[in-house]
């Protein structure tokens, strides 16, 4: 009889000293996603808290899939995640591949290029709309003097040009990631494998191609994963800079979620998109994540 | 036509300087080792050799054609690494196929190819895997397989062996030899095991802080080394060196002791020289027990400290002239430590170094 009674009570212990992380985990992610996940089910509005309780069923989802608008700015988010992390993964790559070449100043140049990732997203918005804006911008008043233009190239106003300037500000803060994580890669290559490439016939681009770049597809994977997750999400750096528009011709899922749910007050209906992007971060993510394990699996026999 | 010669080469790193001036010439078909202990410059000789480091000076040649500025993708040869060094990310039969890839192959004769070399080292279960699936053993087969595959002009093998287990070396070891019958191929071969020199060598090449110490077949090596470096380094146990001066017909060992000089050497010794004799422990060995009982010898009665019984024949630790020198007993007859036995040393097979120089006295 006591000797159940302990056993009773071993088998209790885990759970008991998991209690306080799983309570927490309750209250600061379960709670918060049930609640956002009902109040897209129902007609909230900020300003009339009593909607929360009208169940509407999947009105609300029905409402954004047929709205011309939101697929808008869901292909846009994607066509901007792909380009921007594209761009930052080759030129990243490229930085990496030349400062893993310096030996001297080696670690000051690895600093310094953290640099843009030690400022808010806020402040790098603020900073490329000031570089960017069509009268006193630097960039224009630079290309007038060159003599290249002259007129005001409309950076931030022209549609395509509004949509290049946010990306050129987004891969501006976000390369040195891939840099660091493509350098890091570079450290721990093995020289072995090279070495025995060259004998086997390779020239230097093959060397890269065939060896280097396999090997360091991994850490690209991690800083994709990473950059995914943060890109989807994008926000503050649209918000300063264009605020969507002109006429929501920059607009991306997150900035449409603020306006949608902020300024009409249709919380309901900004959290059904919300849930919707957020699924896009997981599926990008995810899809990045499995590229990893894949690439990782092989790695083993590197040494 | 693929012979390999080097002409007094040189390297430095910075000021240091790690090869000194060597002369080496590697016949076609031949299979020659360089060895000598660690950090002596035979990974960076053979890497010279395979363009994977800067000749500082002198001239390599493969098959007559001056190398040292060609990248090694042009000096046809094929190279085994330590540590295999195979593509992590490639499966075996992409490893075995890679160089013949980027040859620009047609993918019938990649996997022709591919398929001879698999079923000459036995991989062809093992085509599918990923190098991190393998065994060592089975790591260092396919790092050969992807040497053999490309039909070099050489194989360049840097301590192939050293990162197996004792059995599968020995294994190994047999393979590599049974391959170069079959593939007849220059082969250079780096190793700091005198056994692998030993068994695997057309000729042997000990190299000592980047020089070249002797040259020479493996019998020639160990029955005349040409210094006492030699003389130690190649052969297990080491051969034991006991110092004395020559006096008159004999050499006088350090406690008195006198013992004749060797015949063959008689010519090359004089009075008051200082020397070292040199007895392979195999030739120290109890009456009855050796394995040469008849030339000239000599006998005396030495005290059994250690006895190691190996089976067929045991390794004794005994004392002769004053120093501790190890002896070998043939036959299955345990010895006892304290046990008082008279040894018979084969002076016929003794050799005298220059105690000065460590030089042999025929090598002048
Ligand atoms: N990159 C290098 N820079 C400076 N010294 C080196 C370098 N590579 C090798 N050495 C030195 O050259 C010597 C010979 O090295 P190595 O050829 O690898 O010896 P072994 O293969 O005979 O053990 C060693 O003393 C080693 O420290
Ligand atoms: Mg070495």
């Amino acid at each position: 009889m006591i000797r159940a009674l302990t056993t009773r009570r071993t088998e209790l212990a885990p759970f008991l000293l998991l209690l306080p992380a799983v309570a927490t985990m309750l209250f600061v992610v379960a709670l918060p996603l049930i609640f956002s996940l009902w109040t897209s089910l129902t007609p909230y509005k900020l300003t009339k808290p009593n909607t929360l309780y009208d169940f509407i069923g999947l009105t609300n989802y029905i409402r954004i899939f047929g709205d011309w608008d939101f697929w808008e700015a869901f292909l846009r988010t994607i066509a901007f995640l792909t380009v921007a992390i594209n761009v930052e993964f080759a030129l990243g790559l490229g930085i990496a591949l030349l400062i893993n070449k310096i030996t001297w100043g080696q670690r000051g140049l690895r600093t310094i290029m953290m640099f843009p990732m030690m400022f808010s997203p806020i402040l790098v918005g603020f900073q490329f709309k000031f570089l960017f804006n069509d009268h006193i911008g630097v960039v224009n008043n630079a290309l007038q003097s060159l003599g290249l233009t002259d007129q005001a190239i409309p950076w931030l106003v022209d549609a395509k040009l509004a949509m290049f300037s946010i990306t050129l500000a987004e891969v501006w803060m976000s390369t040195s990631v891939f840099a660091i994580l493509l350098l890091a890669g570079l450290f721990a290559m093995p020289r072995d494998p090279l070495e025995a490439a060259k004998v086997d016939g390779c020239n230097s681009w093959q060397v890269f191609r065939h060896i280097t770049l396999p090997f360091l597809m991994p850490f690209a994977y991690i800083a994709m994963a990473i950059r995914s997750l943060d890109v989807a999400r994008a926000y503050d750096l649209v918000a300063v800079m264009t605020d969507g528009g002109p006429a929501g011709r920059t607009e991306l899922l997150w900035t449409l979620v603020a306006r949608v749910g902020y300024d009409e007050a249709k919380m309901g209906q900004a959290n059904a998109m919300a849930y919707v992007s957020t699924i896009l971060s997981v599926l990008f993510t995810w899809y990045f994540y499995r590229k990893l394990v894949a690439a990782r699996r092989y790695m083993g026999g590197a040494e | 036509m693929a012979e390999i010669t080097l002409e007094k080469v040189v390297k430095k790193y910075g000021a240091l300087g790690v090869v000194h001036g060597i002369d080496l010439t590697i016949a076609h078909q031949e299979f020659v080792v360089l060895v000598g202990p660690s950090g002596c410059g035979k990974s960076t000789t053979l890497r010279m050799i395979a363009g994977l480091e800067d000749i500082t000076g002198g001239l390599v040649r493969i098959g007559g054609q001056v190398v040292n500025d060609l990248p090694p993708r042009k000096r046809n040869i094929s190279m085994v690494f330590q540590n295999y060094a195979l593509y992590p990310h490639m499966n075996v039969r992409d490893n075995l196929g890679f160089g013949l890839k980027i040859a620009g192959q047609s993918p019938a004769e990649i996997t022709r190819r591919v398929a001879e070399a698999a079923d000459i080292l036995g991989l062809a279960p093992l085509l599918d895997r990923t190098p991190a699936e393998l065994s060592g053993g089975q790591r260092q087969r396919v790092a050969m397989g992807r040497a053999i595959v490309r039909n070099p002009d050489a194989f360049l093998f840097d301590e192939p062996l050293s990162n197996l287990d004792a059995k599968l070396r020995g294994q190994m070891r047999a393979e590599i030899k049974k391959l170069h019958q079959k593939v007849k191929t220059t082969v250079v071969y780096v190793t700091h095991d005198q056994v692998e020199a030993m068994t695997l060598a057309d000729r042997i090449v000990v190299m000592r802080d980047g020089q070249i110490e002797q040259v020479g077949t493996p019998m020639e090596v160990f029955n005349h080394p040409v210094s006492t470096f030699v003389a130690t380094f190649i052969g297990s146990p080491p051969m034991n060196l006991l110092p004395g001066t020559i006096a008159g017909q004999t050499v006088r060992l350090a406690d008195g002791t006198e013992v004749p000089v060797p015949d063959r050497l008689k010519d090359f010794v004089h009075d008051g020289m200082a020397v070292q004799l040199g007895i392979r422990p195999d030739d120290i060995s109890p009456v009855g027990h050796g394995l040469s009982q008849d030339g000239p010898g000599a006998e005396v009665a030495l005290t059994v400290d250690l006895a190691e019984p190996l089976g067929m024949e045991s390794l004794i630790y005994t004392r002769l002239a004053g120093q501790e020198v190890q002896a070998k007993l043939y036959g299955p007859r345990i010895a006892a430590p304290g046990e008082v036995l008279t040894f018979r040393l084969a002076l016929d097979r003794a050799h005298l170094f220059d105690a000065a120089t460590g030089k042999s006295v025929r090598v002048r």
